[in-house]
């Protein structure tokens, strides 16, 4: 790959962008590339959030008012998919391919044709899925999580275009990792020791490890799910042999390490922005790298927490529950360190550490009654109920998508060569949070008083909470049309940003030009 | 139990918003009415205040930095950035701490483990979408559907108060018995929820799952299946009745007898008039929730059955589809979900309504011997 990178850096035409269509169709570019994943994914987090807005209208009010069941949980599926694959996911391919080749004074990603490839199968694969929606007997209803056998032999006819869907955004996923992992390996500038790199490089060096795990098993699984339905094995199925719970296992073996692979690049971006604005180094470098592969070591071991009620005997439930207890304490650690950082710094609150802060707080509050839900006993009252879906959006919207926002905020400057409109960012923020704690924290209550998970109408005792939660869900939805136009002002214009806009900032990003010209790092630099 | 619950809502809530202080909105868990819920309710309010106090203290830190430690021309950050005192101290407390947790968190998981010695057992099956309990000990058993109106739920009338929560028959249980259940389902995965008794337990296909509960005051104790079963998930809700022992005792002779005399009814010779009569309630508890009340279905997953193929023209393909399913599909064999008099009075009903007006009866005899040809 060096050798490639030579011989363009002694080029003397220097080439900027095809013209057209053909410039993002066939382009190779890692910020193009990047920026079509930002792109496509805050697409998909319109789509998914319009899902949600969907079922919390139907939910405002106990009764049947705006769709059928039927409709709900198709709702429900949808949202859980597109937001965790189309929206989460893709964003944080998004950054990598930004950010880590300028983060490491890399001239592009290691395979830049593959790259192209990893994104453009993603809009088939989500135009496959969305789809699904038109067919006959109406998309997937099962869930996110899709348990067999209501997804197989209870499944509507579109569960196989479903299950293609996710094989090629799985494929998409992988390459993606390799290219990662290739390119983090191999085209650091010299100097750059594994220690020596930045944090939000070796977070996403662990998630693309994890997704090489992980993602072969999820496509095991949806394929065992696809020779059920169409030809005939058994697989799930207890009438002809098979075993529903060993689905369930299957799952959740991928499921549980894709959680933390939808945080730990937040973790690494947040480890920049903390320091950045407190004017003071990161504390705890060495720590915080540990944490992360202890974090995801043990993520591989703790899969059956999620199924505490299906009946796994005791050795088993206290093993799961033991590992899970544990998982808290490097979780812990992360957070001390970045209150650390904060500690007699010299701090302000510019946009990207608004939501790093709240990332911080409201992420710490999802950790917590993720330690309440590994206690396997209080699970059995906690499980399947509101309880879970406070805690899981607690740690996926304000961890994983506020780790976004901060990034956006952070490096937006780099990649248009402006300064964002900082007063619209900070009212961005403001309602983000207030809309996003009305519409979560009320779900603790719900699921403590006994509201099931995954229900179109509720008993009448529930009634509160939910137009509380509606409320502040449908304030948390129409905001993010600021951030879209926050970003559309920032692309045409504004106040010129100069390399280092942010004066705490650290890193080889900043030493390019804002915006970071099409080709950087032809030579590398040098790292001391 | 609903009182503790109640107190505790006043109180928290109390705590935070005295306006808000209403019963409706409350905001924490049941300590129930089982010795297991209670130690539930134990180990819940330990974590939580366990986390109460590591966030109190760690935010405490976070918002001082925010005030005090703010940017100004005088103040330059300090430039420490490791301490391998304070990170090794970060990482022994928490660790610490979740030991002292784990040890009650197994004693109770233990405790809810040991089903032996019960008094009481209790087959409980989840179909889509109602419950069956049958008490094995007994020989007698019933489905338990959701009571509640269509009217309710499309806001055409006033919601009753146990809305979405009321069934036709509860499960009931003697008061202070050990009671186990055995939990497996006919179709998909559903899960069996009483809040109060702290048992959550997945019924699974092809599977039985044990739990057990004793409870101890009387009473009526609402519950929800929670595990996602499809359409109809959100409204197959659990009751039981928990009352003294010798109320339970009269029960169960009075269901014993009232099955024997179901069995009887196999012999007896039926009229149309009868069995339609039979069938539009069996039908409506065991068909309607797919079929629809009138026949029509909700096409392609649920096929209508007014104007059908199968109602109007040969009896024993329409007796296989009922009493053996079709396979790969949700029609289930209702072979043995319903008696001989339910199947006879379901199909007669199913060729003679809605304009199917085949005049063509199947008696529970025939039914009888069709399921045990071969
Ligand atoms: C301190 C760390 C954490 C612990 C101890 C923890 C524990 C748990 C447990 C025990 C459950 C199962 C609850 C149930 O279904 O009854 C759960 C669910 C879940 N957690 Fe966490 N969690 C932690 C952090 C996270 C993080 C960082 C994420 C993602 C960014 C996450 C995402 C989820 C999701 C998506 C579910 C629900 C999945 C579903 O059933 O749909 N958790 N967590
Ligand atoms: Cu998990």
């Amino acid at each position: 790959m060096s050798a490639v990178a030579d011989t363009h850096a002694q080029d003397d035409h220097h080439h900027g962008p095809a013209k057209g269509i053909t410039r993002w169709l066939l382009t190779t570019n890692h910020k193009d590339i990047g920026s079509m994943y930002l792109i496509f994914s805050f697409t998909m987090f319109l789509l998914g959030g319009a899902m949600a807005m969907v079922i919390r209208a139907e939910l405002f009010q106990p009764g049947l008012q705006i769709v059928e069941p039927e409709f709900f949980n198709q709702m429900t599926t949808m949202h859980g998919l597109i937001m965790v694959f189309g929206a989460v996911m893709p964003a944080f391919v998004g950054l990598a391919n930004w950010m880590i080749p300028l983060m490491i004074g890399a001239p592009d990603m290691a395979l830049p044709r593959m790259n192209n490839w990893s994104f453009w199968l993603l809009p088939c694969a989500f135009l496959i899925l969305v789809s699904t929606l038109f067919m006959q007997g109406g998309a997937p209803n099962f869930g996110w999580t899709f348990y067999a056998p209501l997804s197989t032999t209870y499944g509507p006819p579109s569960t196989t275009f479903f299950i293609f869907a996710v094989h090629i955004m799985g494929v998409s996923s992988i390459m993606g990792a390799i290219n990662v992992i290739a390119t983090i390996l191999n085209m650091r500038a010299p100097g750059m020791t594994l220690m020596k790199m930045p944090l939000f490089v070796w977070t996403w060096l662990i998630t693309a490890f994890l997704l090489i795990a992980v993602m072969p098993v999820l496509a095991g699984v949806v394929t065992m799910m696809l020779m059920d339905i169409n030809f005939g094995t058994s697989f799930f199925d207890a009438s002809g042999g098979g075993d529903p719970v060993l689905f369930q296992h299957l799952f959740w073996f991928f499921g549980h390490p894709e959680v933390y692979i939808m945080i730990l690049p937040a973790f690494g971006a947040i480890s920049h922005i903390i320091p950045a604005f407190s004017r003071k180094r990161l504390f705890g470098y060495a720590s915080m790298v540990y944490a992360v592969g202890a974090i995801a070591l043990l993520s591989f071991v703790v899969w059956a927490h999620h199924m505490f009620t299906v009946g796994i005997p005791i050795a088993g439930q206290l093993f799961f529950m033991y590992a899970t207890m544990l998982i808290a304490v490097p979780t812990g650690v992360k957070v001390f360190n970045w209150v650390a950082t904060m500690f007699r710094g010299s701090l302000t609150f510019e946009a990207p550490m608004l939501f790093a802060v709240a990332f911080v707080i409201l992420f710490t509050i999802g950790g917590f009654s993720g330690l309440m839900l590994a206690i396997a006993p209080a699970d059995f009252q906690y499980h399947d109920t509101y309880f879970v879906v406070a805690h899981f959006h607690y740690v996926l919207v304000p961890g994983a998508i506020f780790g976004i926002f901060a990034s956006a905020y952070f490096w937006l400057p780099k990649w248009t060569g402006h300064m964002y409109d900082e007063t619209l960012a900070k009212t961005h923020f403001w309602l983000s949070f207030v809309g996003m704690n009305l519409a979560f924290f009320p779900m603790h209550f719900l699921g403590l008083a006994g509201m099931p998970r995954r229900i179109p109408d509720y008993a009448l005792q529930f009634a509160d909470f939910n137009m509380v939660s509606s409320i502040g869900a449908f304030m948390f939805g129409a905001t993010q049309i600021l951030f879209l136009v926050i970003v559309v002002k920032c692309v045409r214009g504004g106040e010129k940003a100069s390399a280092k806009p942010w004066d705490g900032a650290e890193g080889l990003e900043w030493t390019v030009p804002s915006p970071a010209p099409y080709h950087t790092f032809s030579t590398p630099p040098e790292v001391k | 139990m609903r009182v503790h619950a109640k107190r505790a809502g006043v109180l928290l809530g109390g705590l935070m918003a005295p306006a808000l202080s209403t019963a409706d909105w409350t905001l924490n868990m049941s300590p129930g009415v089982t010795g297991t819920s209670n130690d539930i309710f134990s180990l819940h309010m330990t974590i939580l205040w366990i986390c109460v106090v590591i966030g109190v203290v760690v935010f405490g830190i976070m918002f001082w930095s925010i005030f005090a430690h703010r940017k100004s021309p005088d103040r330059k950050p300090a430039n420490f950035h490791e301490n391998t005192l304070v990170e090794i101290l970060w990482t022994i407390i928490p660790l610490v701490i979740l030991v002292v947790m784990a040890i009650p968190a197994t004693a109770t998981l233990v405790d809810m483990y040991d089903t032996t010695e019960a008094d009481v057992d209790i087959k409980v099956t989840g179909y889509q979408w109602r419950w069956k309990y049958d008490y094995i000990n007994d020989d007698f058993g019933y489905f338990s559907n959701i009571s509640t109106s269509d009217d309710e739920i499309y806001n055409r009338t006033e919601k009753s108060e146990n809305y979405l929560l009321d069934v036709d028959n509860p499960m009931v249980v003697p008061v202070g018995a050990k009671v186990r259940l055995l939990l497996t389902a006919n179709d998909v995965i559903h899960s069996w929820w009483v809040p109060e008794f702290g048992i959550k337990k997945d019924a699974i296909p092809g599977f039985i799952n044990e739990a057990w509960t004793r409870v101890d005051e009387p009473g009526i104790y609402r519950g929800q299946c929670t595990e996602l079963c499809g359409v109809k998930h959100g409204f197959m809700p659990v009751v039981v009745k928990a009352v003294p022992q010798d109320e339970y005792d009269d029960w169960v002779a009075e269901q014993k007898e009232a099955a024997q005399r179901e069995r009887e009814l196999t012999q007896k010779d039926w009229t149309m008039e009868e069995l339609m009569e039979r069938g539009e309630k069996a039908y409506a508890s065991a068909c309607a929730s797919c079929h629809q009340a009138d026949g029509s279905g909700s096409p392609p997953a649920f096929p209508a059955l007014k104007g059908s193929q199968i109602a109007l023209e040969d009896m024993d393909a329409h007796l296989d589809v009922v009493v053996n399913g079709v396979s790969g599909t949700a029609m289930q064999a209702f072979g043995d979900q319903l008696s001989e008099v339910d199947l006879a009075a379901v199909i007669t009903y199913e060729r003679n309504a809605w304009g199917n007006d085949t005049g063509e009866m199947v008696t529970p005899k025939e039914v009888f011997e069709y399921k045990n040809q071969e």
